[in-house]
This record gives C-alpha cells, structure tokens and sequence, in this order.
C-alpha cells in the first residue's frame, strides 16, 4: 500500500499503473488529493471550485467500471477542467462575476469525453477572467500564485491549472490557449503543455474567447501525461463547424520513436532583443540535449513574428468584442439590480460583470470593426496572419520542428505589470503566432534561473502533435526538470 | 408636378426546414414561449453553430429559378447588435459574399402587360426572437422560439414603380417560393415579410429621392396601402417644402398610416465581419446541377405552357399558374375531361367562387378534380347541359356523390331521343295553339322573338333535361311546318 | 490614430458598457497605448496578400436537417434572471 504522501507526486502514467495493480482505489488518491487542495490550495488560489462530491462520485463509479473489468489508463486519473469548460450543473465562471452564478446547463465535449474515459474531476480551475491575460491576475476570484515563489504570478490564462499541477494538487488537468495561455504558464511553472492544431480539440462547451484561435489542450508534468490525455479530449465532434475530421494519431505510440535525424529549426527573430540572456542560454542548452539524441539544428527565419502581437491584439479583440455580446443580462448570468430600461439593463449588466482587461478588449475590438476602421484594423491584422502562416509553411519545409523560448521572461512579480496592459502583450511574442497559423506548440520544462522554471516551446506543422509530444519525452528520458517540485508543495 | 414613385423590396422568406438553420430545435409555428430554443439558439456560453444542408439546398434552388449566379463560396458574417429578442447579441447573416447574386423575377399587372424586376441578392440568415409587449409588470417578455429559423433575404432593385407593381411583384415572388417549396408563405404568421424602401423623384429625374424604409408589413393589401401611403406622405412633404428624412417606419393597418420607428433611429454599427465559428459554404457544381435537376416547372413556365399547350388566354393562365396546387387541380380536370377551356372556366368560375365562399384552399375543395373532369365529360357527351351542370356541381359541392351517381339519382339525363322531344313538343304546341297561330302569321323578324318563349316553354316541360340543340331544331321544323 | 473621449464614449455605447465619468480619462489613456501598439501593423506591406479568417482553410460541413432537441426550457430557465410564463423578462422595449 502506497503512503496517502506519495500518492500526489505520482504522473498519470504512474497513476495509471498502480490502479490497475490496485495499490490504491480511485477513491483513495481522490480522497487524499481533496485534502491536499484543501490544505494547501488557500496559498494559491489555483481553483474556483473544488468539486468534491462529484469527484467521489466518479471516483467511485471508476472503481466500480475497473472491478468489472476495465482497464482504461484514464480510468480513475484525478484531473480540473480551467473554468471555461462548460460543466453541466456546476458553475462555469470563466473567472468573471459575469458567470458567478452560472451552472452550465450541459457538458463540454471535451468534458464529456475525458468523463467517459473514466476521469475524475476534483476542480474547476482559476483563469484570467474570460481566457484574456498572461498572469491570472485578472479573475473575478483573485490572483492565482506560482507555486515556485507565491509572490510571483504563475502566467496565464490557465494559471489555475499551471499552478494547482505544479503544487501536486492534481496531476494534470485541461486549458485553453488563445494565444499562449497553455504554454506560458507551463513555461512559468515547470510544466509540459500542449496547444494542438486549431480543429484539433472540439470547441463544443468550451466559453469562447477568440473562436479563430482558441484550442483546448492538456497540462501536465510528463509529455506522456499530456499524450494520454490529447489521446481523450481531441478528435472530430459534429457540434463544432471548425473541428476537424481526420483519424487521430497513437500520440503513447509516437513516444517512443528515437529523435535521431530530426530536424530542429531555430528562428533568429526568437533570440533578439528582449529575450532575457539566462533563457536564451537554458534553452541552447536543451538544443545540446536535443542534439545528442541525434537531431540536427538549423537557423531559420520567420520574419513576420514581430507583426504578430498589433495583429492578435486586433484580430482577438475583434472576435471577443463579438463572442461577449451575449452576456446581457436577459438569460443568464449577472444583472444588475433594477435596470432603469433595457439600455440600463445592458450597460450596467456588463459594466458591474466584466472586468477591465475584459472591458478594454471589447472596446479595442469594437474599435476595430467600426464602420470606416475596419480595413485599417481588422482586415491589414487578417493579411498579417496569412503572412504569418506563410512564414511557418516554408520554414516547415526545412525542418521538422520549431524551437525556442516560450517566453521573454521569467514568472514576474504579482502586480508587476498590472498598471500597463502592454507591457504583458509583449510578453505573448513567443506564443500567438502558433495560435494565428493554427499550428501545434509544446512548452516543456529546460531548466530553472534563480529558482524560477524556464520553458522551451516546441512547434510543427499542422496535425504533428505526436511529434511534438515525441520530442518532448525523449528529452523528458534524459532530463529530469520536469520532475522537480517546488519547495513546499 | 408630375410625381415618380421609386420602391425596392426586402422579402424575408422563412425557409421551410424542419430544423432551424444552426440548430436542431424545431421550427413548427405557435408553440409554447421557449420550448423551441435549444442551447445554440439561446445563445448559451460555449454553443457553436452548425450549418443545416436543407437550407443551403433551398437557398439554391432560389437562385437556379430567378435565374441568378450561385456564389461557388458564399460566408457567414455577424452582424452586431443588441436587442432583446438576438439572443447572441449579433445575427449571423451573410454580408459581402452572399449565396444568391443578381437574378430576376418577371411579373404579370393587372392588364395583361409583364415587367421583368431585377434581384441583387439573397443571403441566408437567422431570425430573431419575439418582444411580446403585454404587461408583465411593465417589462416585456421574449420568446426565442423563432430565433435561428432559416431566412432567405430576398432584395430586389429599385426597378418597381408603383404600390400596384409592388403586391405583383411580392405576390409573384410568394408563387415562386411556394411552388419551389421552400417557404410557405404564410404572411400571416410572418412567413414571408416584406420591407418596402419607398421615395419619389420629380417625373424625369435620374437620381433617386430620399427613402424611407417601412418595415414588416405582412400582407398583400397592407403592401399596397402602406406604400401608397408613404408615396403620398412625401410628396405633400416636399410640395410644402419639407424634406424625406432615411428613416425607418413602420405601418399601422388600424389608422392606416406610417409612423417612424424611433427606437431604430440611433445610428447603428453593425460592425460585420465574418462569423470565426462558421467557415466558408463550398457549393459544387455537381450539386448545383442536382438541384437544377430538382426544379418543378416554375410559373412562368407553366403560364407559358398553358397558353401555347391548351390555347388558354394569357389572364386565364396566369390566374391557373399563380399556385401549383390550382395549377395541378386545373391539370388533373383537364386530363380527365380533356378539354381545357371548359376546365379552366369551371376552375375559374364555379370552383372558385365556392372556395371563395367557403374560405377554403383548392386542397380542400369538396370536389375532386376528378370529379369536377367527370361532370365535364357529361357536358361534353350531352349528358347534361351546362345548365343542369350546376345543379350536378352543387350536389358534388354537397357530398352527393359523382356527377354520374348523381346524374343517375336525380334523374338529371338529358333526353336525346327525338321520338320523346318531338312527341313533348307536340304537347307543348297544342297547348299554346293560339301562340302557334300569332306566330304563323308572324314576319321573319317578329318569329325569332317568339321562336324563343317556345323554346323556354319546352325546356320547362321538359325539366330542362331535353337536349336544346335538339329541342330547337325539331321545334323549328314544327312551327314552319 | 489617438481616441478622442467622444469616440470612446461612442465605443462604449456600441459595447453597451456602461463608463463613469470619472473612468473616461484613464481608459482613454489605456486605449490609446493599445491602438499604438496596433498600429504598428500599418508599416507592414500586404500589398496582394488576401486575408486569413481561418487558419485551417477548410469549408463548412453541412447538418442533415433533422430535429434533434426537445423541449427543455425548465432546466434552461433555472438560470435565468427573470422569467415569466416561459418567457424571458427584460425592460419594456419600445418600438
């Protein structure tokens, strides 16, 4: 029998493992993980709600669907859902007071699927209020903190689940990246985590920010966690247009294949001014890695990546101001109290329950696709992202992977950047062009500067999340960042 | 000063799916608030919209019938704005690439004479929800049940010139879009709306005048009274030397006037751009020829054939042509009775009038095409006469029965053989001897005047059953002697 | 392009958010340091290229019209702010 104090530092994989030889139920590890939340998530913040009831009650049926026989490897793994995810009969917040009072009326896909599997949801995870942030500072429900030093912002916008896996609350769980909101806080946290192919995962359930960029994706500490889970959430699904119908590949099979001859390109637009020296070193140092397990390097370029963030910074906006109109007041969600008319009812309605990075998003996008602006704002950032796009499209034609830093900097202070909003879209340089082309990108843990993790983001042409996960596990075999834990949890 | 009126249509066509066009809630008229809304159509959080095949079919067999280009890639664009019954706070609609581009539709006026009216579009598009205004302490209340049925927006050119021109047009147009089968038409139920853009221009001058667009007026007659309101509204403006404000307004049937809208006053910003959760519709030219494939002959077309194939009068064709149900009544009586003039002026007289009177719908006409085409058959074997034929109708009207089973129960055979005729004629003659003497003595012209009370007297002891050309000619020979 | 007050108040009426006078100043300011940002795009040349909406390029996949939903409307309706006899309640609208 395992000690309840082991149980939480166990990988999906491990979890895996000792359920199906039965070193512990479902039950159990749910019930020591609960307390673990408990005890330590109040110096978080990392979850809105902590679903125990349910969580007993699908650790149980878990149990139950094993002794008949089953044997799933997600077949009783604890997991939280970012509280985008739309769970029928709890409350979906999306971070905002807008939704403080909203229990989804159904399940999203991804929900449902990874429930089938067998999952067992402890949480809904803290988020920038609707998915826009990189620091999780602005929720409804306060900041989240980075378990590597709680003074430091654990990046965003899933930074309720960076921070609740890298204290060891729960081992994995799922995020959404708009335009670097899993791999950021993978980054800042010392976590694998994988934005798939736009299309990839269904949109079904899941509150929308930006619809032309938002993907689901899993979080976790391994490559292999991450595979396991993609295996679940991802796949076709006929309730969202986008989706893409095309046959998944074995991403637990692809892990294992050997790197040798695998070409990695390094942009030059990654390694300029602005990047802090100590991660460019970190991550030379997993190209060294890298390259001993027998890929090749090569420097190439992608010279529209500096034209990225004006072109996000209208594109997403543009799309939210529109995906957020809904949120009035009339069938769900936060109203004020005695709306003086409907004009009233509509504009204190949104005022009282959105936020201020939320509010100016809107307003940019408003902006943007205002009569006479429209071309200037919305339609120039669209020519943008084709170049964009056009620029991964031919540097995949010289390699087989992109690397780089996942992020300028290291984890900043709490509160560091709150007073410019600029300062921390920079801060997405790395990560948005991935999410404007539509490509897959990995963060992986490559070391730590002064304490704080530092991540190396991987990105491959469309559909190669295997690749990605491959790459990632051959060098979580020889490395073992990602194995560390930060002190006290 | 010589007036010129100038209006451009705006038809809603409700698409007659039975599924809503990004849902799968159903689209049945009337039911209880809210019990067709579904998550996508209540606009829920993290609902996404998935386009229905049938729409897209509909919306191209529009375009194949008004002759229009079919866009190979048309897209979903939003259309942003608040309003209680547009739950998701923006319509999805189709803006700079809709489905349908320029096409026609040639109407028929009154006198005969035909206009050809040009469309510039149609696009696919959601409707809205319902603002119900009753009290409910001092809010309104709204029902999403409509939100999210299928529109074909139909808006032709500023091509139509007057009220008259107008109600041709829209009632051509909801022939058209009812023998497509893609709407069905009920203006009362909101089915088929029309927005009509209305100005006037001094007779002769090029540039347009000023329009005021008079929003959702729901049938034929208020079309024709709205407009010619509003034409006359301006006018009397300008002669006193006011000025058309572009405005939106609205009729009201019960005063008979137009009023302006000010709650749509405010400057709108739609703020279109295309919809991210919906991607380009690809149509193929396989499907476009399918669908082309599909298409019943269209009214125009029938019209066409029904003057050239059975020599019926342009107006006789065009009044059979303007539904394909009273077209297809009107064919079925033909083919049983083959002969068409008579079917046409029995459709078009005494089944009509009597659908008129009962307020039904040629599907429920009490008598069968069938049936009506076996009378027809008696009139033309000299059965009966047309007299008699109205009292056989009118007991098919009743139920009685066929025309023969009725023909056969009432006695109502007319009588050919000449022996009876001659031998009631002789019955007749001796009775109004002193007749038979006047008329004798009688001068051509003075004997066809009474050649006449003869024939009424026979055809009265007759029953009106005796065969008249029968009873004139061998009553003729008798009087001449 | 700087935002005049004016156009913000105009944006915020559009976005029906409501704006406190007192909160005009600073998020003029705000506004104003993101349009700069963005327009940084405006040196970017893209002269002939066409517009991305999607990443993927794919095209629309069509639903078999079929009803698939019942009527839920109690289950939906817990949730809402207002309703009455089935319909959802807001401020009279005028027309």
């Amino acid at each position: 029998m395992m000690k309840d104090s082991d149980m939480h530092n166990l990988t999906l994989a491990e979890i895996a493992r000792n359920l199906a030889e039965k070193h512990f139920s479902a039950e159990e590890l749910t019930r020591t993980l609960l307390a673990r939340i408990e005890q330590l998530d109040p110096q978080l913040n990392a979850f809105i709600s902590v679903t125990d009831e349910l969580a007993l009650a699908q650790a149980k049926a878990a149990d139950a669907r094993r002794a008949a026989g089953e044997n799933g490897a997600l077949l009783g793994a604890p997991i939280g859902h970012k509280d985008l995810f739309c769970t029928q009969g709890i409350r979906t917040s999306c971070g905002s007071k807008i939704l403080d009072n909203f229990n989804a009326p159904y399940d999203a896909t991804v929900v449902e699927r990874l429930a089938a599997a067998g999952t067992v949801t402890l949480g809904k995870l803290n988020m920038d209020e609707f998915a826009m942030g990189s620091a999780n500072e602005s929720s409804y429900y306060g900041a989240v903190k980075n378990p590597w030093d709680l003074t430091r912002v654990p990046g965003g916008s899933s930074g309720g689940s960076a921070a609740a896996i890298a204290a060891r609350l729960l081992p994995a769980a799922t995020g959404t990246d708009t335009g670097g909101s899993i791999r950021q806080p993978a980054a800042l946290t010392n976590l694998t985590g994988l934005k798939p192919t736009y299309g990839r995962v269904s949109r079904w359930g899941m509150v929308a920010y930006a619809s032309s960029l938002d993907q689901g994706g899993p979080m976790a500490r391994t490559a292999e966690d991450c595979a396991l889970l993609l295996s679940a959430m991802a796949g076709f699904d006929a309730k969202d247009s986008t989706s893409v119908d095309q046959p998944l590949d074995d991403y637990l099979a692809a892990l294992s294949q050997p790197l040798a001859g695998l070409r990695i390109g390094l942009p030059k637009e990654y390694f300029g001014a602005g990047l802090d020296p100590k991660i460019a070193d970190a991550v030379m140092a997993s190209v060294e890695e890298l390259k001993k397990l027998g890929a090749t390097v090569k420097e190439i370029s992608l010279p529209n990546m500096q034209h990225a963030i004006p072109s996000y910074y209208v594109i997403a906006p543009a799309e939210a101001s529109s995906n957020l109109s809904r949120f009035d007041g009339v069938r769900f969600g936060y109203r004020c109290e005695n709306p003086a008319d409907l004009t009233d009812l509509y504009k204190r309605s949104r005022a009282e329950g959105f936020g201020d990075e939320v509010k100016r998003r809107i307003m940019v996008g408003t902006y943007a696709l205002s009569a006479g602006y429209y071309d200037a704002y919305y339609l120039k950032a669209q020519k943008i992202r084709r170049l964009i796009k056009q620029d991964f499209v031919a540097a995949f034609e010289q390699v087989d992977v992109i690397l780089g830093p996942t992020t300028p900097n290291l984890a900043w202070k709490l509160g560091e950047k709150n007073a410019d909003p600029v300062s921390a879209y920079l801060e997405d340089i790395y990560t948005i062009t991935a999410n404007l082309a539509g490509i897959p990108g990995l963060s992986m843990p490559a070391g730590f500067i002064d304490g704080l993790p530092v991540g190396v983001q991987l990105l491959a042409p469309y559909f190669q999340e295997a690749r990605l996960l491959n790459v990632a596990h051959q060098y979580q075999q020889v490395t073992d960042w990602h194995m560390r834990a930060p002190a006290g949890f | 000063m010589q007036w010129e009126t100038v209006i451009g249509l705006e038809i809603h066509a409700q698409l007659a799916t039975q599924s809503k066009i990004f849902s799968g809630s159903a689209t049945t008229f009337g039911a209880e608030p809210n019990t067709q809304a579904s998550l996508v159509d209540l606009g829920m959080p993290g609902t996404l919209p998935v386009l229905n095949a049938e729409a897209v079919r509909m919306a191209c067999k529009f375009g194949l019938a008004i002759d229009a280009e079919i866009a190979p890639k048309n897209v979903f664009a939003r259309k942003n704005y608040f309003y209680p019954d547009l739950p998701k706070g923006y319509q999805t609609s189709q803006m700079d690439h809709p489905i349908v581009g320029k096409g026609y539709l040639d109407i028929t006026l009154e006198d005969g004479s035909t206009r050809r009216i040009g469309i510039t579009r149609a696009h696919l598009e959601e409707d809205a929800g319902k603002s119900l205004h009753e009290d409910f302490h001092g809010m309104s209340g709204i029902d999403l049940n409509r939100a999210g049925t299928p529109l074909l927006e139909i808006v032709s050119e500023p091509d139509i010139r007057s009220a008259k021109e107008a109600v041709a047009y829209v009632k051509a147009m909801h022939s058209l879009v009812r023998y497509l089968g893609i709407c069905d038409g009920n203006m009362a139920e909101g089915s088929l709306r029309c927005d009509c853009n209305v100005s006037v221009r001094p007779k002769g001058q090029t540039e347009f005048g000023t329009r005021a667009e008079i929003k959702n007026v729901n049938s034929f007659r208020f079309i024709e009274k709205a407009i010619n309101h509003e034409v006359q509204r301006q006018i009397e403006l300008i002669e006193d030397g006011g000025k058309v404000v572009q405005e939106t307004r609205l009729y009201d049937p019960n005063k008979d006037e137009t009023r302006s809208m000010r709650s749509k006053e405010e400057a709108n910003d739609y703020r279109y751009f295309p919809c991210p959760d919906l991607l380009p519709v690809v149509i193929e030219q396989s499907f476009l020829d399918e669908v082309r494939a599909s298409l019943p002959e269209l009214p125009v077309q029938k019209r066409e054939r029904f003057e050239r194939e059975f020599g019926l009068s342009a107006y006789d064709a065009d009044v059979l042509a303007a539904s394909r149900e009273l077209a297809d009544y009107f064919e079925q009586v033909n083919a049983t009775c083959d002969d068409a003039k008579l079917a046409a002026n029995w459709v078009m007289g005494e089944l009509s009038s009597l659908l008129n009177k009962e307020a039904l719908e040629i599907e429920q006409s009490p008598v069968s095409a069938e049936q009506l085409g076996g009378m027809i058959l008696r009139i033309k074997d000299d059965t009966i006469s047309g007299k008699i034929a109205k009292m056989v109708f009118e007991a098919m009207a009743a139920g009685e029965g066929s025309a023969d089973e009725i023909i056969e129960k009432k006695g109502l055979k007319q009588v050919t053989d000449s022996g009876a005729i001659e031998s009631m004629l002789d019955e007749v003659l001796a009775a109004n001897a002193e007749q038979v003497e006047q008329y004798r003595a009688s001068d051509e012209a003075k004997r066809g005047k009474m050649f006449g009370f003869f024939v009424g007297q026979a055809m009265k002891a007759s029953k009106g059953k005796a065969n008249p050309g029968q009873v004139n000619q061998l009553l003729k020979k008798k009087l001449e002697g | 392009m700087a935002l005049e007050r004016t156009e913000v108040e105009k944006i915020a009426h559009l976005a029906r958010l409501g704006l406190s006078e007192a909160d005009l100043p600073r998020t003029t300011e705000t506004l104003n340091n993101i349009l700069g940002l963005i327009d940084r795009m405006q040196a970017v040349d893209t002269t002939g290229i066409e517009p991305l909406a999607h990443p993927l390029e794919t095209t629309q996949r069509l639903r078999a019209d079929a009803v698939t939903e019942s009527n839920q409307r109690d289950a939906y309706q817990t949730i809402a702010p207002a309703v009455e006899e089935g319909l959802y309640l807001v401020p009279r609208v005028i027309e």
